[in-house]
């Protein structure tokens, strides 16, 4: 930790930020151990057809809602599926979407979050005046609205979370940006006349790093609840694919028949957003940003 | 003082008049035609045209903003497209029955959060303190579909002591309703609290650590007292915000608590106007749900204030 370099000052990109980061995994057990939970089920989904022999969407009414056994290892769901295949590929919907989704929204929030900080004036009043705006209607609402006007595809899910989580990574953004722009490097940088953009690209970029890499994980962690939620209420992935959330609003009412159905990618969705918690948790800790503090 | 109190009260007005524009537009943008969906496909291009000039949908965008929303000033969110009734009463009585399930969240939430919060702020890196932050990292990782359904597993399947789903439709009463409301609220308190307890843990560590307790301590005052003098309302203060924060949550929460208890409430009445298009209730839901925001944005930087002597007198903060 005495070895990380707190003070901003301007961060080269390559190597030195590789070791950087390095140093901090190594520092933070709290971050290793949930980036490994992720690393996990992200290597868990790119081999799910090496790991089980069964097809997650293949009906098999003869063998329907059994409970585990040597054949089925979670048991069988009402139409006979493999339980324990459907959690295995199951991640793949809810990597692969929150994922891109996650990394669409922190991007977008960030360039919006520096633009407001460098730009200052009348332009930030106005842009938090709808931010604020926007972050007083509730996520799932404004989802459930894109997604039933748009239909259900990928993309779109992808849009609906970037619409609703943009303002509230932008805020973080904006609030760590405005501890940078004072710095004289800016100051030198906006003498020579440089653009914004590129002020913002090569000066406070690499200096907000670290509270852009915790925001990451962070909204990650809220991205897949928020998946998972949409799936369950029917709005999210379409069945038959394997989802998570998906199974359990399948698999609720026989509950009482075969639990491992429903329990079994609540465990999964569980210790993925553990693991993301994890990571936010220990990233933020070793580079000193309050994560806490920047309103949960 | 005064003037901050004022100026926080205009942006609010504005932020609400920004939003209820925001509303208006996105709903507007949803593809399809309002006087097509609810006379069906098969519907005469007559009969379209007269059902449009009826609702008014020629009229120019912004004249039909004003109309509603001096509508929504006086009570009045147009007619629910699928029910014939008014959206306003509509809304109101679903509300009402989402209120219950709210009051009995934030009781839960608050009280319970802020007790293991300070538990684990006093104990800190001791087993309370591991054992507090554990449970509440899952409580934040767990979905609130998955809380609700082990709470059904747990007190409505094995231990019969609550109803697993309700039974009765908008118009119950409170009494019916009433068993119904401990189990989606103690499954929204839990997500609640998972965040609350983090935010009073920090708070707490870091007014205990500050000069005026150890002078407290040094006085020979009892660690009771300690706590609840001097450590418990400072440790109060940036707590308010994050209560407030997810007080605004609740209403997106209890769309899915709802629909897994089939209680007759706000979420579930979103879930179905989503389903059927019923765009007058969408846009009073979204709209009802942006006055809650700012409304508890509003109280908790007021009660902020209220509570700290240097924001009373700074005037200018954010």
């Amino acid at each position: 930790m005495t070895t990380l370099d707190t003070t901003p000052a301007a961060v080269a990109p390559g190597p030195r930020a590789a070791t950087r980061a390095w140093r901090t995994l190594r520092s933070s057990r709290t971050a290793t151990v949930g980036l490994a939970i992720v690393a996990v089920h992200v290597l868990i989904a790119l081999l799910a057809p090496l790991l089980t022999s069964y097809d997650p969407i293949a009906n098999d009414a003869s063998h329907a809602l059994l409970g585990p056994s040597a054949d089925h290892w979670a048991g069988t769901d009402q139409y006979g599926r493999d339980v324990l295949a459907r959690v295995l590929y199951g991640g793949r919907y809810a990597l692969g979407v929150s994922v891109t989704a996650t990394l669409v929204t922190v991007a977008l929030g960030t360039v919006v979050g520096c633009a407001a900080a460098l730009r200052g004036g009348w332009f930030d009043d106005v842009l938090g005046r709808i931010l604020d705006a926007v972050l007083s209607i509730p996520s799932i609402l404004a989802l459930l609205v894109v997604v039933t006007a748009l239909g259900t595809g990928p993309a779109v899910i992808v849009l609906a979370i970037a619409v609703s989580y943009v303002p509230q990574v932008a805020r973080v953004v904006r609030g760590a940006a405005l501890a940078v722009v004072p710095m004289d490097y800016v100051t030198a940088a906006r003498a020579r006349g440089e653009s914004t953009w590129s002020i913002l690209r090569r000066e406070v970029l690499p200096n907000i790093t670290d509270v852009v890499c915790v925001e990451f994980a962070m909204r990650a962690s809220w991205v897949v609840l928020l998946i998972s939620s949409l799936s369950f209420l029917g709005f999210g992935a379409d069945p038959p694919t394997p989802d998570w959330g998906l199974m359990v609003a399948e698999n609720r009412t026989a509950i009482t028949v075969v639990p491992m159905a429903s329990l079994a990618p609540i465990i999964a969705l569980a210790t993925l957003v553990v693991g993301l918690n994890l990571a936010a948790d220990g990233l933020s800790k070793a580079w000193g940003v309050d994560r806490i503090r920047e309103g949960l | 003082m005064l003037s901050f109190v004022l100026r926080r009260l205009a942006s609010a007005v504005g932020t609400l008049f920004l939003s209820s524009v925001l509303v208006f537009l996105a709903v507007q943008a949803l593809p399809g035609d309002v006087a097509t969906q609810i006379l069906g496909k098969d519907a005469t291009p007559d009969a379209v045209a007269a059902l449009r000039d009826q609702l008014g949908l020629d009229r120019p965008a912004w004249e039909r903003y004003f109309d509603w929303i001096k509508g929504a000033l006086h009570g009045d969110f147009g007619t629910s497209l699928v029910s014939g009734k008014g959206v306003g009463g509509e809304v109101a009585m679903y509300l009402g029955n989402s209120a219950l399930i709210a009051l009995v969240t934030v009781l839960f939430a608050v009280t319970g959060s802020l007790v293991l919060g300070i538990l684990a702020g006093l104990y800190r890196d001791r087993w309370p303190d591991h054992l507090i932050s554990t449970v509440s990292l899952i409580g934040m990782s767990v979905p609130e579909f998955v809380v609700a359904t082990v709470l059904v597993l747990c007190f409505s399947v094995a231990l019969p002591w609550f109803p697993a789903v309700v039974l009765y439709g908008p118009d119950a009463s409170v009494g019916q309703l009433l068993p119904a409301v401990w189990l989606p609220a103690l499954a929204l308190a839990v997500v609640m609290a998972a965040y609350i307890v983090r935010m009073a843990r920090t708070s707490v560590i870091d007014v205990m650590a500050g000069e005026y307790v150890t002078t407290a301590r040094l006085k020979g005052l009892s660690t009771w007292r300690v706590v609840t003098r001097h450590a418990l309302p400072s440790a109060l203060l940036p707590t308010l915000h994050v209560i407030a924060l997810n007080v605004a949550w609740l209403i997106g929460g209890v769309a899915v608590v709802e629909n897994v208890f089939n209680y007759p409430g706000i979420g579930k009445l979103m879930l179905s106007s989503v389903q059927n298009r019923d765009l007058p209730i969408i846009q009073a839901i979204a709209l009802v749900s942006a006055v809650v925001y700012v409304c508890c944005n509003l109280a908790a930087d007021l009660g902020a204030m209220a509570l700290n002597p240097r924001l009373r007198t700074r005037g200018r903060t954010r």
